[in-house]
């Protein structure tokens, strides 16, 4: 049973997603799963998966540096990834 | 201000239990979780959720009182004051008052550098099994389980009900110590009833012991890890899409430190010192849960119980779950021994092997330097947002250093916060 009533935004993507899911599952569900860029630009993705790593920072609705791992999906919800230049 | 006779800060097993012991007192309880959703790490996505019958229960009895209010995307910075603490939300900030506070605040995975580990793919153990209750999708993956301890066990059965098809566990434990342990546990027949629940889901998948990842490679993201099989055979290589290791889990005690509360070393943890009724060397303020040592659900519960029992003034109801909690750290030295990490987990980073992943801060930059404060401030190792958290347990395996000082906030925080 999928209920995947949840519409958001990822770079320039949308997807549907169930309620439920968190932020960083819908980064990885809408492609590679990068979030953020390192000091040397290296390709990060979420590590901790509970919040005490950092690497799974991105732009959720303008606020920069909210952590993917602990946001759940909200509808209408805009989130900017390291792909188009957050961090 | 908001105002709560017991403030908790952790929303896990032993927050819960605290919460639901305090409450039972008629005290007004207030409990703060980063998480969205309540039940730590092991009760991730929701306690009434659970199979574990206890977690539901705890839930719908905490539903039934009017005296505990939930406050959850809830993250503690610091104490402007004493009895007080300041919290800040996505959007928002407020600062709490309390009469007695109980620090739940559990642990966190020891996560350690070896050549390849920053490459998108890799993750904790934990951490890969945190992600995919939250719906990361791994339906088809393949993943590599590998590190230390029981928690492989259980995120690999995790992960195979999610879908992905486990390759190989991996544990750097020698067969003496894992049988060793495997007797221990006759001593608390629950644990071999869990034990054995885990075996039977993951039957057919390869549990290497006296193994250890080597490194992990990749174009971009990860596409194989090599495995060192004990000490005398020589590497293999697996072909995976992920990669979930974790050396076993560390006490998270910034917050307790920040406030002031005493610490010590136990089994290679920092933990925090408490007496008998959970209670720190700071007047009203209480820990519970794996932040006085790693220990498990039940010995997490165990201590919720008492410290929420303890704050609210009701010892003797709090004396009869002593010989409980006794058996639990019991099983938790036994738990500390078994997975002592071999010293060869040490020796994998190169030079140009990533140790601080917040700073790019490399090992060849940190291996001449003599303690963690010079390392910090001459490279901005542990000066990144993770403040330490991650690199703080690589470096104390790797050199020997313990991060010496404990920032406020304890994490990043808005200017707006602070200012407010
Ligand atoms: C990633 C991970 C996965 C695990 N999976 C399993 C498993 O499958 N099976 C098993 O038997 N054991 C598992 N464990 C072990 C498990 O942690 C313990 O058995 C049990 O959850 C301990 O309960 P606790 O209440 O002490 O802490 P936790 O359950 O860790 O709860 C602590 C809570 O406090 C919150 N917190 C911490 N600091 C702050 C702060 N400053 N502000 C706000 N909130 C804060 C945390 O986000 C967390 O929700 C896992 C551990 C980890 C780290
Ligand atoms: S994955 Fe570590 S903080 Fe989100």
């Amino acid at each position: 049973m999928t209920d995947l009533s949840i519409t958001l935004h990822i770079d320039a993507r949308s997807i549907s997603v169930e309620p439920g899911v968190t932020v960083a599952a819908a980064i990885a569900l809408a492609g590679g799963g990068v979030t953020r860029l390192s000091v040397h630009g290296h390709p990060r993705a979420p590590l901790c998966g509970m919040g005490v790593c950092q690497e799974c920072r991105v732009t959720i609705d303008g606020r920069a540096h909210q952590l993917s791992c602990q946001t759940l999906c909200a509808n209408g919800m805009h989130v900017l990834t390291a792909s188009e230049g957050a961090a | 201000m908001k105002r709560y006779d017991i403030l908790i800060v952790g929303a896990g097993p032993a927050g819960l239990a605290a919460a639901h012991a305090a409450a039972t007192q008629g005290a007004s309880v207030g409990i703060i979780d980063d998480n969205p959703l309540a039940g730590g790490q092991i009760w991730r996505g929701g306690p009434e959720l659970q199979s574990d019958a206890r977690a539901p229960q705890l839930w719908h009895a905490l539903q039934r009182t009017d005296n505990v209010e939930f406050l959850l995307q809830t993250r503690v910075m610091y104490a402007p004051q004493p009895k007080q603490l300041l919290v800040q939300t996505p959007s928002s900030s407020a600062t709490l008052s309390y009469e007695k506070l109980i620090l739940a605040t559990g642990a966190r995975e020891r996560l350690l550098p070896f050549p390849g580990w920053t490459l998108p793919g890799v993750t904790g153990a934990g951490g890969l099994q945190a992600l995919a209750k939250g719906g990361y999708p791994l339906q088809g993956k393949r993943v590599v389980v590998a590190g230390s301890g029981p928690l492989l066990l259980a995120a690999a059965a995790t992960l195979q009900a999610k879908g992905a098809q486990i390759v190989a566990i991996i544990e750097q434990a020698n067969t003496p110590s894992l049988l060793r342990f495997g007797f221990g546990l006759l001593a608390t027949p629950s644990k071999i009833a869990q034990a054995l629940r885990l075996m039977a889901q993951l039957r057919g998948v390869p549990y290497l012991r006296d193994s250890y990842v080597h490194s992990a490679r990749g174009d971009g993201t990860l596409q194989s890890v090599q495995v060192q099989r004990g000490a005398a055979r020589g590497q293999e290589t697996l072909q995976c899409d992920f990669l979930a290791c974790g050396y076993g889990l560390l006490p998270n005690v910034e917050l307790a430190q920040a406030l002031g509360c005493a610490t010590a070393t136990r089994d290679a943890q920092t933990v925090v010192t408490v007496d008998e009724w959970q209670h720190t060397t700071v007047d009203g303020i209480y820990c519970a849960g794996e932040g006085t040592g790693v220990g498990g659900v039940d010995l997490a519960l165990a201590e919720g119980h008492i410290a929420g029992l303890a704050a609210s003034g009701q010892h003797a109801q709090a004396k009869a779950l002593f010989a409980a909690r006794a058996s639990w750290q019991k099983f938790a030295g036994r738990l500390a021994r078994a997975f002592a990490l071999r010293a060869g987990l040490s020796a994998l980073a190169g030079d140009d092997t990533i140790v601080c992943r917040c700073e790019d801060v490399c090992h060849g930059e940190l291996r001449t330097h003599t303690g963690w404060r010079s390392a910090k401030l001459q490279t901005r190792c542990g000066m990144g947002p993770c403040q330490g958290r991650i690199c703080g347990g690589a470096t104390e395996i790797l050199y020997g250093w313990r991060p010496d000082t404990v920032r406020m906030p304890i994490s990043p925080t808005r200017i707006a916060s602070i200012i407010d």
